[in-house]
């Protein structure tokens, strides 16, 4: 085999030139995969992440029907404290369950004593919140304090606050309609702002669970969902799949399941972004192939058709045909080898520059979004095999050609 | 003396459309180990389908051909690829060599890819042809580095590299001045005298054809003179 590669080495000495340009496209094509691979991937992982740990959770459970009717907050779909305690006891039960939180979300109206608009708020545990959505004591731009959120106190968006001039330590009213049709208003005073993010939940405000059962006169402990936070994303279908099973159970008077479980890519507008990142991801990946089997075919058959000759004379003095078929794939392999071993060195180096010398963007509201790319070993690898593997196949049929040429025809070859 | 090759009857005939062409005709000839042997005869008389045939390249449309005591029109392809790899050297009419290889590296080729050598016995034997062919400077020179007679002398010393027991050149001095090819040809009758080797060659040049010790001429297919011996 040894010796089959470094003949290969010098048949692709004969033309500097051209194998250069053929390496140099796969080099190319490694680089614009991997690269794309680890920007896109870091900027999805990015806002997922925003996404799951400052907003959604990975999975959300909800009374059926909750999440079709969303837009309205609808009081009389929550989770009664029987539908609850069952749930967090299959939460309890599932491994990958890192923390839950339940939340009472509704909307209200909110003044500030000379103005009044509308709000979506989330009524939630502020521990459980912090421990469910780790991202979110992060979004808060100003104000803060002991504990997220304080009974009597209120977290605002940033685009409520600044169109409606509000500081921290303001004095607002909330005013909701209850469950019954009646309206309730409490006081509330400002204790921090959120900054933006995109997707639903993104422009809410977060209030104490116990202020907004009060506010909505609530006699029992219901929530609107639970949002929960798994221990990665990979656990998300099989997480997702086991919740299902356990909660499928939980029936409402029809005999029909009551409560539904989503994962985060059903409640955000995002996910059909991520899917659009995945496709271009392997329309990339399919651009890399067809240039690497262009190239590597091309070169490869001005190869046999140029020392058609020599192949006649290298087999008839003996040369087993499996040793000539075995010469031209190794010139393929090596090809795609030089190609991928250069390209990759490459890609990580300016991966590794791209975190030298982080890029800053903005995406949706969001600003100064921080682009740290960073690609998994796994992607390298397999990127890397799909161009060998490309490589040696598009070698095939003209070191097949070779191997089965005839002396003679060969030898007479002009 | 044992034959080396011997042919009974042999015939060959190429389809051209709906034409049959004869190559050859009829052909009985014994060669014995140890000559040196030219065909002779002009363009299209047959030469060259004749020593493609005894190399296990081509096979006859009838007769019999035998070869170092084997039906060589018998094997298959890759059986005749064993066969000329392990018994038989080649001489072209235009060297063709390796280019991307020194001489010493061209002589080396059949050693590692076609008999496997171990590395120390290459060597040796390599070294030993450079010197025996007089190219013992000219190791580390590639074929573009080198003359025609060069070439041809790399190309001998390639063809005999296996220990080959026949060795088949077709026109081997063709693309030669005369002096050169003269040289060749001593050269060949050298390394037959030093390793018993059989030559035969295909010439078309009278003058080449009076090197050889024993001549078959050949004319539209037919041998018209058989084995007739030179001093």
């Amino acid at each position: 085999m040894l010796k089959i590669l470094k003949l290969a080495v010098r048949n692709l000495t004969r033309y500097w030139r051209r194998t250069l340009l053929t390496a140099g496209l796969i080099i190319l094509g490694v680089v614009a995969v991997l690269l794309f691979v680890s920007v896109s991937g870091s900027f999805k992982g990015l806002i997922v992440g925003q996404i799951t740990d400052s907003m959604l959770g990975h999975v959300q459970v909800h009374r059926k029907g909750y999440v079709a009717s969303i837009d309205n907050l609808p009081l009389n779909l929550n989770m009664k404290p029987g539908a609850v305690a069952r749930v967090e006891q299959a939460l309890k039960d599932m491994g990958d369950v890192v923390a839950w939180s339940p939340r009472l979300k509704f909307g209200a109206m909110f003044s500030n004593f000379t103005e009044t608009t509308s709000i979506r708020l989330n009524g939630v545990l502020p521990k459980r919140e912090a421990a469910a959505m780790p991202m979110l004591p992060g979004r808060l731009l100003q104000g803060g304090g002991n504990g997220l959120v304080e009974r009597g106190k209120l977290l605002i968006p940033e685009i409520l606050a600044k169109g409606m001039k509000i500081n921290i330590g303001d004095t607002v009213v909330l005013v909701a309609t209850n469950l019954d049709g009646s309206v309730n208003g409490k006081t509330f005073t400002v204790q921090g702002v959120l900054g933006d993010v995109t997707g639903p939940g993104g422009r809410d405000g977060y209030l104490h669970l116990d202020d907004a059962r009060e506010l909505l006169r609530l006699t029992e402990a219901e929530v609107s969902e639970i949002a929960v936070r798994l221990k990665g994303l990979d656990q998300l279908p099989s997480a997702k799949a086991q919740l299902a099973r356990a909660l499928a159970e939980i029936r409402n008077p029809q005999g029909q399941p009551a409560l539904e479980v989503h994962g985060w890519d059903q409640l955000s507008p995002f996910a059909n972004i991520a899917r659009m990142i995945d496709l271009l991801d392997l329309f990339i990946r399919v651009m890399l192939v067809s240039i690497v089997l262009i190239a590597v075919m091309n070169v490869m058959m001005m190869a046999v058709y140029e020392r058609i000759r020599e192949i006649g004379a290298i087999s008839a003095i003996g040369t087993p045909p499996r040793r000539i078929l075995g010469l031209f794939l190794a010139e393929g392999l090596l090809l795609g080898l030089v190609g991928t071993a250069i390209g990759t060195a490459l890609s990580l180096g300016i991966i590794y520059a791209l975190n030298l010398w982080p890029v800053h963007f903005s995406f949706g509201r969001q600003q100064d979004l921080v682009l740290v790319p960073t690609i998994a070993t796994a992607d390298v690898l397999l990127i890397g095999v799909i161009v060998l593997l490309v490589a040696v196949t598009a070698s095939l049929q003209p070191a097949w050609k070779a191997a089965r040429m005839d002396p003679i025809t060969a030898l007479r070859h002009v | 003396m044992s034959a080396v090759v011997t042919a009974r009857s042999l015939e060959k005939t190429y389809e051209a459309g709906d034409v049959t062409v004869p190559a050859l005709r009829g052909v009985d000839f014994e060669i014995n180990a140890g000559a040196f042997v030219a065909f002779v005869g002009p363009s299209g008389s047959g030469k060259s389908t004749l020593l493609n045939m005894i190399g296990g390249l081509d096979k006859p449309s009838a007769g019999t051909l035998t070869v170092l005591d084997t039906d060589i029109a018998g094997l298959d392809r890759r059986a005749a690829a064993d066969f000329r790899g392990a018994n038989l050297g080649f001489i072209f009419q235009d060297f063709n060599l390796i280019p991307v290889l020194s001489a010493y590296e061209n002589i080396e080729y059949p050693l590692l890819m076609v008999q496997d050598w171990p590395a120390d016995k290459r060597r040796a034997r390599v070294t030993e042809l450079l010197a025996a062919v007089g190219m013992g400077d000219q190791a580390g020179k590639r074929p573009d580095q080198l003359s025609g007679g060069q070439k041809q002398r790399v190309a001998v010393a390639r063809a005999l590299a296996t220990n080959a027991r026949l060795v088949l050149a077709d026109e081997p001095t063709a693309n030669l001045d005369h002096d050169t090819a003269y040289r060749i040809l001593e050269l060949m009758k050298k390394m037959r005298d030093d390793f018993g080797t059989t030559f035969i060659f295909s010439t078309h040049d009278p003058k080449i054809m009076g090197e050889a010790e024993v001549v078959f001429s050949l004319e539209d297919g037919r041998l018209v003179n058989s084995g007739g011996k030179h001093a």
